[in-house]
C-alpha cells in the first residue's frame, strides 16, 4: 500500500549527498515502499534541504526491525554523553 | 503483432498549460491505435513504470505516462522527485486530472490515432485512474489496487478526499485488479466500490486474486506474484482489446 503518512522533522546538521555535504533543514519519515531494499514496506528516512533542491538528500530505507534498533542506539546514544554535550 | 515500437521523452501540456515531461511509447508501422495514459506509482516516474509503457506499445497501443513530480523536480532522478513530492504534501488531485486530460490530448493528436483513450494505473496511480475516469471524458479505465477510492487512511494529507462519492461520474468502463491479501484497498472496500457501481449501472469487472497483495504486478518487488500478474495482464489486453483496439 501506498500510505501516504508522513512525519516531518524540522533539522538542524548536515548530510552528505551526491554533491557532497549540505545543511539540513528538514528529516522526513514515513514507512511506505523502498524504492531499493528487497522488502515490501519499509521505514523511509529523508534528511533533505529542500532549498538546494530534490537531489539534496540522503536516503535511508531500512527494515522495521532496523528502524526500531537504530531509534533506540539514538537514544542510547545519547543518555551515555557527558553531561551538558548532549 | 510485430512488437517493434519507438520509445522517447517528450514534452506535453499539462494542468494549467504547464510544460511536463512525459515518457511514450508507442507502436510502429501500425494503424488505428488506441491511446493509453499510465499514471505512474508514489514512488515516481521510475524504470519499471516506462518498461509498462513499452509493453504497451508492444502490444499495439501508445502509451504516455506524464511525469507528475516534473513540475518541482525537473532533471531529478525518480527517488528524489518522489521524496521531495511527499515532503510537499503529495501532488493535488487537480492538477493530477489536468496531466491526464493532457496527456489524452496529446494521444489523440499523434498519427494513426482511432481516437479511443484509456487511463490505467497501479497503487497511487490506481486511485488516480479511477479520479480521471471520474473527471475525464474516458474510453476504458484499469485501476490496479488503487488505494483511498472508498476510505482515506489516518495520516494521510488534508487534502485527500476518498473519491467513492465520484462514482456517478464515472465515464468510462472500468476494470479493476487487487489482491486478496492487500491492506489498501481491502476486499471490503473493493467490494463496498463494486456494488456503488452496480446501483448507479456503472459498467465494471472486478477481479480479486487469492494468494497476492499489494503490487502484485511489480516485477522488481517482493509482492510480485506470477500468477496474478499474468492474468492481470490477460485481462488488461482483453478490457483494452474491447474498448481501445480496432478502428474507431
Amino acid at each position: 500500500m501506498c500510505t501516504y503518512s508522513t512525519e516531518h522533522v524540522p533539522a538542524t546538521g548536515s548530510g552528505k549527498g551526491p554533491n557532497g555535504w549540505f545543511r539540513l533543514s528538514e528529516v522526513s519519515v514515513y514507512l511506505d515502499h523502498p524504492a531499493h531494499a528487497l522488502a515490501d514496506h519499509t521505514l523511509n528516512i529523508d534528511f533533505i534541504n529542500p532549498a538546494h533542491g530534490p537531489s539534496a538528500r540522503v536516503a535511508v530505507e531500512l527494515t522495521a526491525q532496523t528502524a526500531r534498533d537504530l531509534a533506540s542506539a539514538i537514544e542510547s546514544a545519547l543518555a551515555a554523553a557527558p553531561p551538558g554535550l548532549a | 503483432m510485430n512488437e517493434a515500437l519507438t520509445a522517447e521523452t517528450v514534452m506535453m501540456k499539462g494542468h494549467n498549460g504547464d510544460e511536463v515531461e512525459a515518457y511514450l511509447a508507442r507502436p510502429d508501422g501500425t494503424e488505428f491505435i488506441g491511446g493509453v495514459v499510465l499514471i505512474h506509482h508514489l514512488p515516481g516516474y521510475d524504470s519499471s513504470t516506462k518498461e509498462m509503457a513499452r509493453k504497451f506499445a508492444a502490444y499495439g497501443y501508445s502509451a504516455l505516462m506524464p511525469n507528475l513530480y516534473y513540475r518541482d523536480s525537473p532533471g531529478a532522478s525518480p527517488d528524489d522527485a518522489a521524496a521531495a513530492a511527499r515532503a510537499k504534501g503529495g501532488v493535488p488531485d487537480e492538477q493530477v486530472v489536468g496531466d491526464v486530460a493532457g496527456a489524452a490530448a496529446y494521444l489523440r493528436s499523434l498519427a494513426g490515432s482511432n481516437g479511443r483513450i484509456g487511463v490505467i494505473g497501479h497503487c497511487s496511480g490506481g486511485r488516480q485512474a479511477f479520479l480521471a475516469a471520474c473527471s475525464l471524458p474516458l474510453d476504458a479505465a484499469v485501476d490496479c489496487y488503487g488505494g483511498a477510492v472508498v476510505h482515506v487512511p489516518q495520516g494521510a494529507p488534508a487534502s485527500m478526499k476518498p473519491l467513492i462519492g465520484l462514482s456517478e461520474n464515472l465515464s468510462c468502463p472500468l476494470l479493476g485488479l487487487f489482491g486478496a491479501d492487500d491492506q489498501f484497498p481491502t476486499p471490503p472496500e473493493t467490494a463496498e466500490l463494486s456494488r456503488t457501481l452496480d446501483e448507479l449501472s456503472k459498467p465494471h469487472e472486478f477481479r480479486t486474486f487469492t494468494g497476492a497483495g499489494h503490487a502484485f504486478f511489480s516485477v522488481d518487488r517482493p509482492s510480485y506474484r506470477v500468477e496474478a500478474a499474468v492474468e492481470g495482464w490477460d485481462k488488461i489486453w482483453a478490457f483494452f482489446g474491447e474498448h481501445l483496439a480496432g478502428k474507431a
